[in-house]
Protein backbone atom coordinates (compact mmCIF):
# COMPACT_ATOMS: atom_id res chain seq x y z
CA UNK A 1 0.00 0.00 0.00
CA UNK A 2 0.88 3.61 -0.91
CA UNK A 3 0.21 4.99 2.51
CA UNK A 4 1.89 7.91 1.77
CA UNK A 5 0.29 8.97 -1.51
CA UNK A 6 -2.92 8.43 0.47
CA UNK A 7 -2.13 10.30 3.19
CA UNK A 8 -1.34 13.46 1.06
CA UNK A 9 -4.21 12.95 -0.74
CA UNK A 10 -6.33 12.82 1.89
CA UNK A 11 -4.84 15.94 3.61
CA UNK A 12 -4.79 18.04 0.90
CA UNK A 13 -8.18 17.31 0.26
CA UNK A 14 -8.93 18.50 3.62
CA UNK A 15 -6.70 21.52 3.52
CA UNK A 16 -8.81 22.52 0.37
CA UNK A 17 -11.69 22.87 2.97
CA UNK A 18 -10.17 24.46 5.62
CA UNK A 19 -9.15 27.00 2.89
CA UNK A 20 -13.07 27.43 1.62
CA UNK A 21 -14.68 26.68 5.43
CA UNK A 22 -17.27 29.72 4.57
CA UNK A 23 -18.30 27.72 1.39
CA UNK A 24 -17.57 23.99 2.98
CA UNK A 25 -18.80 23.89 6.64
CA UNK A 26 -20.82 27.46 7.43
CA UNK A 27 -23.09 27.45 3.77
CA UNK A 28 -24.68 23.74 4.51
CA UNK A 29 -24.98 24.47 8.56
CA UNK A 30 -26.44 28.11 7.44
CA UNK A 31 -28.89 26.52 4.80
CA UNK A 32 -30.11 23.97 7.32
CA UNK A 33 -30.48 26.19 10.12
CA UNK A 34 -33.39 28.34 7.91
CA UNK A 35 -35.02 24.68 7.16
CA UNK A 36 -35.41 24.23 11.17
CA UNK A 37 -36.46 27.85 10.82
CA UNK A 38 -38.89 27.68 8.62
CA UNK A 39 -39.78 23.82 8.47
CA UNK A 40 -39.36 23.35 12.54
CA UNK A 41 -40.87 26.88 13.92
CA UNK A 42 -42.45 28.38 11.72
CA UNK A 43 -44.68 25.53 10.12
CA UNK A 44 -43.64 22.60 12.34
CA UNK A 45 -45.25 24.53 15.32
CA UNK A 46 -49.01 23.69 13.33
CA UNK A 47 -48.23 20.31 12.78
CA UNK A 48 -48.97 18.31 16.13
CA UNK A 49 -48.59 14.91 14.95
CA UNK A 50 -46.07 13.13 12.24
CA UNK A 51 -47.23 9.18 11.60
CA UNK A 52 -47.20 8.86 15.31
CA UNK A 53 -44.33 9.75 16.37
CA UNK A 54 -46.47 12.81 18.74
CA UNK A 55 -48.01 10.33 20.49
CA UNK A 56 -47.17 9.73 24.64
CA UNK A 57 -43.61 11.34 25.21
CA UNK A 58 -43.81 12.26 21.62
CA UNK A 59 -41.28 14.07 19.59
CA UNK A 60 -41.78 17.28 17.83
CA UNK A 61 -42.10 17.89 13.82
CA UNK A 62 -39.03 20.00 14.19
CA UNK A 63 -37.28 16.69 15.77
CA UNK A 64 -39.14 14.63 12.83
CA UNK A 65 -36.79 16.85 10.40
CA UNK A 66 -33.91 16.41 11.69
CA UNK A 67 -32.50 12.95 10.38
CA UNK A 68 -34.33 14.14 6.60
CA UNK A 69 -32.64 17.73 6.50
CA UNK A 70 -29.08 15.61 7.98
CA UNK A 71 -29.60 13.18 5.33
CA UNK A 72 -30.52 16.41 2.66
CA UNK A 73 -26.83 17.78 3.44
CA UNK A 74 -24.80 14.26 4.04
CA UNK A 75 -25.95 13.37 0.26
CA UNK A 76 -25.53 16.74 -1.44
CA UNK A 77 -22.30 17.41 0.38
CA UNK A 78 -20.83 13.68 0.03
CA UNK A 79 -21.70 14.09 -3.64
CA UNK A 80 -20.56 17.60 -4.20
CA UNK A 81 -16.84 16.99 -2.76
CA UNK A 82 -16.36 13.78 -3.56
CA UNK A 83 -17.32 14.82 -7.57
CA UNK A 84 -15.23 18.57 -7.23
CA UNK A 85 -12.71 16.82 -5.71
CA UNK A 86 -11.15 14.72 -8.64
CA UNK A 87 -13.02 16.63 -11.10
CA UNK A 88 -10.80 20.01 -10.57
CA UNK A 89 -7.35 18.06 -11.56
CA UNK A 90 -9.28 16.27 -14.66
CA UNK A 91 -10.23 20.27 -15.75
CA UNK A 92 -6.59 21.73 -14.69
CA UNK A 93 -4.50 18.88 -15.96
CA UNK A 94 -3.02 18.29 -12.89
CA UNK A 95 -4.55 14.75 -13.34
CA UNK A 96 -1.55 13.92 -15.04
CA UNK A 97 -0.21 12.87 -11.87
CA UNK A 98 -1.77 11.09 -10.28
CA UNK A 99 -1.92 8.62 -13.18
CA UNK A 100 1.43 8.66 -13.54
CA UNK A 101 2.10 7.90 -9.73
CA UNK A 102 2.72 4.74 -8.23
CA UNK A 103 -0.59 4.18 -6.85
CA UNK A 104 -3.32 2.19 -6.97
CA UNK A 105 -7.71 3.13 -8.20
CA UNK A 106 -8.27 1.84 -4.38
CA UNK A 107 -5.17 4.12 -2.39
CA UNK A 108 -6.68 7.28 -5.40
CA UNK A 109 -10.26 5.93 -3.42
CA UNK A 110 -9.46 5.94 -0.15
CA UNK A 111 -7.94 9.66 -0.29
CA UNK A 112 -10.58 11.33 -2.27
CA UNK A 113 -13.23 9.38 -0.98
CA UNK A 114 -11.73 9.08 2.81
CA UNK A 115 -11.54 13.11 2.40
CA UNK A 116 -14.73 13.84 1.36
CA UNK A 117 -16.75 11.48 3.86
CA UNK A 118 -14.90 12.84 6.36
CA UNK A 119 -15.95 16.19 5.37
CA UNK A 120 -19.71 15.30 5.17
CA UNK A 121 -19.28 13.78 8.64
CA UNK A 122 -18.14 16.84 10.11
CA UNK A 123 -20.81 18.84 8.54
CA UNK A 124 -23.48 15.95 9.74
CA UNK A 125 -21.96 16.61 12.99
CA UNK A 126 -22.19 20.37 13.55
CA UNK A 127 -25.87 19.87 12.15
CA UNK A 128 -26.78 17.79 14.61
CA UNK A 129 -25.11 19.75 17.22
CA UNK A 130 -27.17 22.58 15.81
CA UNK A 131 -30.41 20.64 15.22
CA UNK A 132 -30.09 20.50 19.12
CA UNK A 133 -29.97 23.51 20.19
CA UNK A 134 -33.82 24.01 18.44
CA UNK A 135 -34.99 20.72 19.29
CA UNK A 136 -35.51 18.19 22.00
CA UNK A 137 -33.23 15.38 20.04
CA UNK A 138 -33.23 11.56 21.21
CA UNK A 139 -31.46 8.51 19.78
CA UNK A 140 -33.23 5.42 20.02
CA UNK A 141 -30.55 3.39 18.55
CA UNK A 142 -26.83 5.35 18.58
CA UNK A 143 -24.77 2.17 16.65
CA UNK A 144 -27.43 2.18 13.59
CA UNK A 145 -27.44 6.02 14.12
CA UNK A 146 -23.65 5.60 13.27
CA UNK A 147 -23.77 3.12 10.93
CA UNK A 148 -26.27 4.64 8.72
CA UNK A 149 -24.25 8.16 9.03
CA UNK A 150 -21.04 6.62 8.09
CA UNK A 151 -22.38 4.37 5.38
CA UNK A 152 -24.29 7.15 3.85
CA UNK A 153 -21.09 9.40 3.74
CA UNK A 154 -18.90 6.81 2.31
CA UNK A 155 -21.57 5.53 -0.56
CA UNK A 156 -22.93 8.92 -1.58
CA UNK A 157 -18.77 10.33 -1.72
CA UNK A 158 -17.94 7.11 -3.97
CA UNK A 159 -20.74 8.13 -6.07
CA UNK A 160 -19.79 11.82 -6.26
CA UNK A 161 -16.44 10.55 -7.24
CA UNK A 162 -17.97 8.30 -9.63
CA UNK A 163 -19.79 11.65 -10.92
CA UNK A 164 -16.46 13.63 -11.08
CA UNK A 165 -14.92 11.35 -13.01
CA UNK A 166 -17.87 10.97 -15.57
CA UNK A 167 -18.44 14.70 -16.09
CA UNK A 168 -15.87 16.63 -18.75
CA UNK A 169 -17.46 20.00 -17.89
CA UNK A 170 -19.15 22.24 -14.58
CA UNK A 171 -22.20 21.75 -16.21
CA UNK A 172 -22.25 17.86 -15.72
CA UNK A 173 -21.07 17.90 -12.34
CA UNK A 174 -23.82 19.95 -11.08
CA UNK A 175 -26.41 17.98 -13.15
CA UNK A 176 -27.14 15.24 -11.20
CA UNK A 177 -26.91 16.46 -7.71
CA UNK A 178 -29.29 18.94 -8.52
CA UNK A 179 -31.61 17.54 -11.05
CA UNK A 180 -31.31 13.51 -9.71
CA UNK A 181 -30.35 13.42 -5.63
CA UNK A 182 -32.34 16.87 -4.78
CA UNK A 183 -35.90 15.88 -6.16
CA UNK A 184 -35.00 11.97 -4.40
CA UNK A 185 -34.26 13.64 -1.07
CA UNK A 186 -37.31 15.97 -1.37
CA UNK A 187 -39.65 13.07 -2.34
CA UNK A 188 -37.95 10.51 0.05
CA UNK A 189 -40.16 11.47 2.99
CA UNK A 190 -37.42 14.38 4.36
CA UNK A 191 -40.26 16.12 5.70
CA UNK A 192 -42.63 13.48 5.89
CA UNK A 193 -43.63 10.02 6.43
CA UNK A 194 -44.82 8.08 2.98
CA UNK A 195 -48.69 7.70 4.66
CA UNK A 196 -49.65 11.28 4.52
CA UNK A 197 -49.36 10.89 0.62
CA UNK A 198 -52.47 9.54 -1.20
CA UNK A 199 -52.07 5.59 -1.54
CA UNK A 200 -50.46 5.34 -5.26
CA UNK A 201 -47.87 8.12 -4.71
CA UNK A 202 -46.82 5.91 -1.18
CA UNK A 203 -46.54 3.01 -3.70
CA UNK A 204 -44.00 4.78 -6.57
CA UNK A 205 -42.04 6.54 -3.50
CA UNK A 206 -41.28 2.86 -2.89
CA UNK A 207 -39.11 3.21 -5.87
CA UNK A 208 -37.20 6.01 -4.46
CA UNK A 209 -34.02 4.41 -2.64
CA UNK A 210 -33.67 7.95 -0.60
CA UNK A 211 -36.48 6.67 0.71
CA UNK A 212 -35.15 3.58 2.71
CA UNK A 213 -32.02 5.58 3.44
CA UNK A 214 -33.94 8.53 5.03
CA UNK A 215 -36.42 5.93 7.02
CA UNK A 216 -33.30 3.75 8.50
CA UNK A 217 -32.06 6.88 10.17
CA UNK A 218 -35.02 8.07 11.15
CA UNK A 219 -36.08 4.87 12.62
CA UNK A 220 -32.45 4.70 14.97
CA UNK A 221 -34.14 8.38 16.18
CA UNK A 222 -37.45 7.99 16.77
CA UNK A 223 -38.20 3.74 15.99
CA UNK A 224 -40.73 5.67 13.49
CA UNK A 225 -39.95 4.38 9.96
CA UNK A 226 -41.99 3.96 6.24
CA UNK A 227 -40.11 0.38 5.70
CA UNK A 228 -38.17 -2.06 7.90
CA UNK A 229 -34.25 -0.31 9.04
CA UNK A 230 -32.83 -3.81 7.95
CA UNK A 231 -33.95 -3.52 4.21
CA UNK A 232 -33.05 -0.28 4.66
CA UNK A 233 -29.88 -1.08 5.43
CA UNK A 234 -29.39 -3.63 2.57
CA UNK A 235 -30.20 -0.90 0.46
CA UNK A 236 -27.64 1.07 1.49
CA UNK A 237 -25.46 -1.75 1.37
CA UNK A 238 -26.37 -2.84 -2.32
CA UNK A 239 -25.81 1.12 -3.49
CA UNK A 240 -22.43 1.25 -2.06
CA UNK A 241 -21.34 -2.28 -3.51
CA UNK A 242 -22.54 -1.00 -6.75
CA UNK A 243 -20.56 2.54 -6.54
CA UNK A 244 -17.83 0.46 -5.87
CA UNK A 245 -18.02 -2.35 -8.67
CA UNK A 246 -18.28 1.34 -11.01
CA UNK A 247 -16.15 2.66 -9.83
CA UNK A 248 -13.51 -0.13 -10.18
CA UNK A 249 -14.55 -0.95 -13.63
CA UNK A 250 -13.65 2.71 -14.51
CA UNK A 251 -10.25 2.13 -13.12
CA UNK A 252 -9.83 -1.13 -15.03
CA UNK A 253 -10.90 0.34 -18.15
CA UNK A 254 -9.49 3.93 -17.62
CA UNK A 255 -12.68 5.21 -18.49
CA UNK A 256 -12.34 9.29 -19.47
CA UNK A 257 -9.33 8.75 -17.55
CA UNK A 258 -6.62 7.12 -19.44
CA UNK A 259 -7.01 6.81 -23.20
CA UNK B 1 26.59 2.17 -19.78
CA UNK B 2 23.58 0.04 -18.57
CA UNK B 3 19.92 0.38 -20.54
CA UNK B 4 17.35 2.25 -17.87
CA UNK B 5 14.59 2.42 -20.70
CA UNK B 6 13.87 -0.26 -22.74
CA UNK B 7 10.49 0.06 -24.99
CA UNK B 8 9.79 -2.81 -27.64
CA UNK B 9 7.30 -2.45 -30.43
CA UNK B 10 5.40 -0.08 -28.55
CA UNK B 11 1.94 0.72 -30.54
CA UNK B 12 -0.18 2.96 -29.45
CA UNK B 13 -3.70 3.57 -31.62
CA UNK B 14 -6.73 5.59 -30.06
CA UNK B 15 -10.49 4.74 -30.36
CA UNK B 16 -10.73 7.06 -33.17
CA UNK B 17 -8.60 4.48 -35.34
CA UNK B 18 -5.70 7.34 -35.74
CA UNK B 19 -2.44 5.10 -35.19
CA UNK B 20 -0.38 7.87 -32.51
CA UNK B 21 2.61 5.26 -32.08
CA UNK B 22 3.46 2.58 -34.63
CA UNK B 23 6.18 0.06 -33.22
CA UNK B 24 8.66 2.18 -31.31
CA UNK B 25 11.76 0.40 -30.52
CA UNK B 26 14.40 2.33 -28.21
CA UNK B 27 16.95 1.64 -25.63
CA UNK B 28 17.86 4.69 -23.59
CA UNK B 29 21.13 4.32 -21.63
CA UNK B 30 21.59 5.46 -18.19
CA UNK B 31 22.69 8.85 -17.61
CA UNK B 32 22.34 10.02 -21.02
CA UNK B 33 20.20 12.90 -22.32
CA UNK B 34 18.51 12.24 -25.06
CA UNK B 35 16.00 14.68 -27.12
CA UNK B 36 13.15 13.40 -29.36
CA UNK B 37 12.46 15.86 -32.46
CA UNK B 38 9.68 15.91 -34.47
CA UNK B 39 7.01 18.26 -35.65
CA UNK B 40 3.49 19.08 -33.82
CA UNK B 41 1.35 15.80 -33.84
CA UNK B 42 4.16 13.39 -34.44
CA UNK B 43 3.92 11.57 -31.60
CA UNK B 44 6.56 12.23 -29.03
CA UNK B 45 4.23 13.57 -26.42
CA UNK B 46 1.89 10.29 -26.94
CA UNK B 47 5.22 8.31 -26.65
CA UNK B 48 6.33 10.20 -23.37
CA UNK B 49 2.55 9.47 -21.85
CA UNK B 50 2.60 6.01 -22.57
CA UNK B 51 5.54 5.23 -20.82
CA UNK B 52 4.59 7.20 -18.21
CA UNK B 53 1.07 5.44 -17.60
CA UNK B 54 -0.71 8.43 -18.18
CA UNK B 55 -2.39 6.22 -21.61
CA UNK B 56 -2.87 2.82 -22.18
CA UNK B 57 -0.48 1.07 -25.08
CA UNK B 58 -2.14 -0.62 -27.95
CA UNK B 59 0.90 -3.58 -27.69
CA UNK B 60 4.00 -3.61 -27.02
CA UNK B 61 6.07 -3.42 -23.52
CA UNK B 62 8.39 -0.65 -21.65
CA UNK B 63 10.78 -1.57 -19.09
CA UNK B 64 12.30 1.07 -16.48
CA UNK B 65 15.11 -0.34 -14.70
CA UNK B 66 14.18 -3.86 -15.55
CA UNK B 67 10.59 -3.49 -14.27
CA UNK B 68 7.80 -3.48 -16.57
CA UNK B 69 5.58 -0.48 -16.41
CA UNK B 70 2.10 -2.25 -16.55
CA UNK B 71 2.93 -5.34 -14.06
CA UNK B 72 5.30 -3.50 -11.67
CA UNK B 73 4.38 -0.06 -12.48
CA UNK B 74 4.57 0.68 -8.53
CA UNK B 75 8.29 0.03 -8.94
CA UNK B 76 8.61 1.13 -12.39
CA UNK B 77 7.04 5.09 -11.89
CA UNK B 78 8.58 5.79 -8.68
CA UNK B 79 11.54 5.70 -11.24
CA UNK B 80 10.38 7.83 -13.04
CA UNK B 81 9.37 11.97 -12.88
CA UNK B 82 7.47 14.04 -15.57
CA UNK B 83 7.22 17.16 -16.29
CA UNK B 84 4.60 18.18 -18.68
CA UNK B 85 3.96 20.36 -21.59
CA UNK B 86 1.50 22.54 -20.74
CA UNK B 87 1.67 24.60 -17.02
CA UNK B 88 -0.63 22.35 -15.22
CA UNK B 89 -0.28 23.59 -11.71
CA UNK B 90 -3.28 23.92 -9.05
CA UNK B 91 -4.31 27.33 -8.26
CA UNK B 92 -4.54 27.37 -4.53
CA UNK B 93 -1.65 25.57 -3.32
CA UNK B 94 1.45 26.78 -2.40
CA UNK B 95 4.83 26.16 -4.01
CA UNK B 96 6.44 24.40 -0.75
CA UNK B 97 3.22 22.38 0.02
CA UNK B 98 2.70 21.09 -3.91
CA UNK B 99 6.12 19.69 -4.20
CA UNK B 100 5.98 18.09 -0.82
CA UNK B 101 2.45 16.73 -2.21
CA UNK B 102 3.85 15.09 -4.96
CA UNK B 103 6.76 13.49 -3.44
CA UNK B 104 4.23 11.81 -1.07
CA UNK B 105 2.66 10.76 -3.90
CA UNK B 106 5.10 8.74 -5.25
CA UNK B 107 4.96 7.02 -2.03
CA UNK B 108 8.14 9.00 -0.85
CA UNK B 109 8.12 9.98 2.70
CA UNK B 110 8.45 13.45 3.90
CA UNK B 111 11.86 15.26 3.71
CA UNK B 112 11.64 18.57 3.98
CA UNK B 113 15.45 19.06 3.49
CA UNK B 114 14.99 17.62 0.19
CA UNK B 115 12.04 19.99 -0.89
CA UNK B 116 14.34 23.23 0.49
CA UNK B 117 17.21 22.20 -1.53
CA UNK B 118 15.52 22.12 -4.92
CA UNK B 119 13.45 25.03 -4.17
CA UNK B 120 16.96 26.81 -3.47
CA UNK B 121 18.37 24.90 -6.74
CA UNK B 122 15.25 26.24 -8.79
CA UNK B 123 15.75 29.74 -7.21
CA UNK B 124 11.95 29.19 -5.59
CA UNK B 125 12.93 28.97 -2.21
CA UNK B 126 11.85 33.17 -2.13
CA UNK B 127 8.63 32.10 -3.49
CA UNK B 128 8.11 28.98 -1.26
CA UNK B 129 5.10 30.14 0.38
CA UNK B 130 3.81 31.85 -2.96
CA UNK B 131 0.08 30.83 -4.24
CA UNK B 132 0.61 28.83 -7.61
CA UNK B 133 -1.58 30.86 -9.47
CA UNK B 134 0.22 34.48 -8.48
CA UNK B 135 3.54 32.98 -10.46
CA UNK B 136 5.19 33.72 -13.89
CA UNK B 137 4.78 31.17 -16.69
CA UNK B 138 8.78 30.61 -15.97
CA UNK B 139 8.38 30.44 -12.10
CA UNK B 140 5.10 27.72 -12.60
CA UNK B 141 7.98 25.71 -16.02
CA UNK B 142 10.50 25.11 -12.47
CA UNK B 143 7.64 24.57 -9.82
CA UNK B 144 7.19 21.47 -12.59
CA UNK B 145 10.01 20.58 -12.57
CA UNK B 146 10.28 20.48 -8.98
CA UNK B 147 7.41 18.29 -8.54
CA UNK B 148 8.95 16.24 -11.28
CA UNK B 149 12.10 15.86 -8.93
CA UNK B 150 10.26 16.21 -5.87
CA UNK B 151 10.89 12.04 -5.11
CA UNK B 152 14.35 11.65 -6.55
CA UNK B 153 13.64 9.85 -9.89
CA UNK B 154 16.43 8.29 -11.93
CA UNK B 155 14.62 9.65 -15.23
CA UNK B 156 13.60 12.53 -15.92
CA UNK B 157 10.57 13.72 -18.66
CA UNK B 158 10.78 17.06 -20.20
CA UNK B 159 7.97 17.33 -22.41
CA UNK B 160 8.83 20.54 -24.18
CA UNK B 161 10.23 22.07 -21.27
CA UNK B 162 11.38 25.44 -22.53
CA UNK B 163 8.32 26.33 -24.88
CA UNK B 164 6.97 29.53 -24.43
CA UNK B 165 9.77 30.59 -21.76
CA UNK B 166 12.44 33.72 -22.75
CA UNK B 167 15.62 32.65 -24.15
CA UNK B 168 17.71 33.82 -20.81
CA UNK B 169 14.99 31.32 -18.57
CA UNK B 170 15.97 28.64 -21.51
CA UNK B 171 19.79 28.72 -21.07
CA UNK B 172 18.85 28.71 -17.66
CA UNK B 173 17.15 25.46 -17.97
CA UNK B 174 19.72 23.84 -20.28
CA UNK B 175 22.25 24.34 -17.18
CA UNK B 176 19.92 22.54 -14.98
CA UNK B 177 19.62 20.00 -17.30
CA UNK B 178 23.00 18.95 -17.15
CA UNK B 179 23.56 19.46 -13.71
CA UNK B 180 20.95 16.59 -13.32
CA UNK B 181 22.51 14.79 -15.64
CA UNK B 182 25.61 15.25 -13.76
CA UNK B 183 24.15 13.90 -10.64
CA UNK B 184 23.31 10.47 -12.60
CA UNK B 185 19.78 11.55 -13.54
CA UNK B 186 18.62 10.00 -17.30
CA UNK B 187 16.48 12.78 -19.56
CA UNK B 188 14.28 12.23 -22.03
CA UNK B 189 12.80 15.14 -23.53
CA UNK B 190 10.93 16.63 -26.54
CA UNK B 191 11.59 19.44 -27.98
CA UNK B 192 10.50 21.71 -31.08
CA UNK B 193 14.02 23.87 -30.77
CA UNK B 194 16.59 21.73 -32.63
CA UNK B 195 19.08 24.21 -30.99
CA UNK B 196 17.92 22.82 -27.59
CA UNK B 197 18.95 19.37 -28.78
CA UNK B 198 22.31 20.41 -30.37
CA UNK B 199 23.07 22.16 -27.69
CA UNK B 200 21.72 19.92 -24.43
CA UNK B 201 21.18 16.59 -26.26
CA UNK B 202 24.05 13.33 -26.22
CA UNK B 203 21.43 11.52 -28.90
CA UNK B 204 18.95 12.40 -31.20
CA UNK B 205 15.75 10.49 -32.32
CA UNK B 206 13.30 12.06 -35.01
CA UNK B 207 9.51 11.34 -34.85
CA UNK B 208 7.40 11.50 -37.42
CA UNK B 209 3.66 9.95 -38.00
CA UNK B 210 4.69 7.91 -34.90
CA UNK B 211 7.41 6.23 -36.46
CA UNK B 212 11.05 6.72 -34.70
CA UNK B 213 12.71 7.58 -38.17
CA UNK B 214 15.98 7.11 -35.94
CA UNK B 215 18.20 8.02 -32.83
CA UNK B 216 21.57 8.48 -33.16
CA UNK B 217 24.50 10.20 -30.99
CA UNK B 218 24.32 13.80 -31.64
CA UNK B 219 27.62 14.80 -33.54
CA UNK B 220 27.67 11.06 -35.76
CA UNK B 221 23.99 12.08 -37.05
CA UNK B 222 25.82 15.77 -38.02
CA UNK B 223 28.39 13.99 -39.47
CA UNK B 224 26.80 11.13 -40.94
CA UNK B 225 23.74 13.10 -42.61
CA UNK B 226 25.40 16.61 -42.72
CA UNK B 227 26.48 17.82 -45.94
CA UNK B 228 29.29 20.75 -45.76
CA UNK B 229 29.64 24.04 -47.81
CA UNK B 230 32.62 25.25 -48.85
CA UNK B 231 32.41 28.99 -49.14
CA UNK B 232 34.75 30.47 -51.77
CA UNK B 233 35.47 34.53 -51.86
CA UNK B 234 36.78 35.55 -55.53
CA UNK B 235 39.05 38.53 -55.11
CA UNK B 236 37.09 40.08 -58.50
CA UNK B 237 33.64 39.49 -59.18
CA UNK B 238 32.59 37.36 -62.25
CA UNK B 239 29.81 36.91 -64.01
CA UNK B 240 29.48 33.71 -64.73
CA UNK B 241 30.45 30.32 -63.56
CA UNK B 242 33.44 29.34 -66.23
CA UNK B 243 32.86 26.31 -68.65
CA UNK B 244 35.67 24.36 -66.89
CA UNK B 245 33.75 24.11 -63.75
CA UNK B 246 30.43 23.12 -64.67
CA UNK B 247 31.04 19.56 -63.30
CA UNK B 248 31.40 21.09 -59.66
CA UNK B 249 27.98 21.86 -59.14
CA UNK B 250 28.64 25.75 -57.94
CA UNK B 251 26.45 28.34 -56.92
CA UNK B 252 27.44 31.69 -58.09
CA UNK B 253 26.44 34.38 -55.12
CA UNK B 254 23.97 37.56 -56.88
CA UNK B 255 27.05 39.84 -56.55
CA UNK B 256 29.47 37.78 -57.99
CA UNK B 257 32.18 37.43 -55.62
CA UNK B 258 30.84 34.13 -53.82
CA UNK B 259 31.05 30.61 -54.99
CA UNK B 260 29.64 27.82 -52.44
CA UNK B 261 30.45 24.02 -53.04
CA UNK B 262 28.69 21.49 -51.92
CA UNK B 263 29.93 18.44 -50.87
CA UNK B 264 28.98 14.37 -48.82
CA UNK B 265 31.20 14.67 -45.60
CA UNK B 266 30.48 10.92 -45.19
CA UNK B 267 32.45 10.69 -48.56
CA UNK B 268 36.13 9.55 -48.99
CA UNK B 269 36.61 11.91 -52.19
CA UNK B 270 35.33 15.37 -51.64
CA UNK B 271 36.69 16.56 -54.55
CA UNK B 272 37.95 20.12 -52.83
CA UNK B 273 41.68 19.39 -54.01
CA UNK B 274 40.52 19.05 -57.59
CA UNK B 275 38.27 21.85 -57.43
CA UNK B 276 41.04 24.25 -56.19
CA UNK B 277 42.81 23.20 -58.94
CA UNK B 278 40.51 23.94 -61.46
CA UNK B 279 39.51 27.23 -59.92
CA UNK B 280 43.39 27.89 -60.47
CA UNK B 281 43.31 26.65 -63.95
CA UNK B 282 40.43 28.87 -64.59
CA UNK B 283 42.62 32.15 -63.47
CA UNK B 284 39.95 32.83 -60.43
CA UNK B 285 41.81 34.49 -57.42
CA UNK B 286 40.78 33.68 -54.43
CA UNK B 287 40.64 35.98 -51.49
CA UNK B 288 39.56 33.49 -48.47
CA UNK B 289 37.54 30.25 -47.96
CA UNK B 290 35.61 29.07 -45.28
CA UNK B 291 33.47 25.78 -44.47
CA UNK B 292 29.92 25.61 -43.11
CA UNK B 293 27.83 22.31 -41.85
CA UNK B 294 24.81 21.66 -42.02
CA UNK B 295 22.45 22.68 -39.20
CA UNK B 296 20.60 19.39 -36.85
CA UNK B 297 17.50 21.44 -38.20
CA UNK B 298 18.48 21.19 -41.91
CA UNK B 299 18.66 17.52 -41.21
CA UNK B 300 15.74 17.19 -39.18
CA UNK B 301 13.32 18.89 -42.29
CA UNK B 302 15.65 16.86 -44.17
CA UNK B 303 14.37 13.89 -42.89
CA UNK B 304 11.16 14.93 -42.07
CA UNK B 305 10.37 15.95 -45.68
CA UNK B 306 12.05 12.61 -47.43
CA UNK B 307 9.36 10.37 -45.24
CA UNK B 308 6.44 12.45 -46.05
CA UNK B 309 7.50 11.75 -49.76
CA UNK B 310 7.48 8.42 -49.15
Amino acid sequence: MNWNAIKVIYISEMMRTWNTLAQSIASPVISTVLYFVVFGSAIGSRIESVGGVNGEGGVSYGAFIVPGLMMLSLLTQSISNASFGIYFPKFTGTIYELLSAPISFFEVVLGYVGAAATKSFIIGIIILGTAGSFVDLQIAHPFWMMAFFILTCVTFSLFGFIIGIWADSFEKLQLIPLLVITPLVFLGGSFYTIDMLPNIWQKISLFNPVLYLISGFRWSFFEVSDVGHHLSMAIVLLFLFICMGIIWWMFKTGYKLRQ
Amino acid sequence: MPTIVSIKNLCKTYSSGHQALKSINLDIEEGEIIALLGPNGAGKTTLISAICGIIKTTSGSVTVNGYDTVKQYRKSRGLIGLVPQELTLGAFEKVQSTLAFSRGLFGKKPNPEHIEQLLKDLSLWDKRDSVLMMLSGGMKRRVLIGKALAHEPRVLFLDEPTAGVDVELRKDMWKLVSKLRDSGVTIILTTHYIEEAEEIADRVGVINNGELLLVEDKTDLMNKLGSKQLNIELRAPVTEIPQSLSDYNLELSENGTHLTYTYDVKSNRTGITSLLQALNNAGLQLKDLHTSQSSLEEIFVNLVNNDQAQ
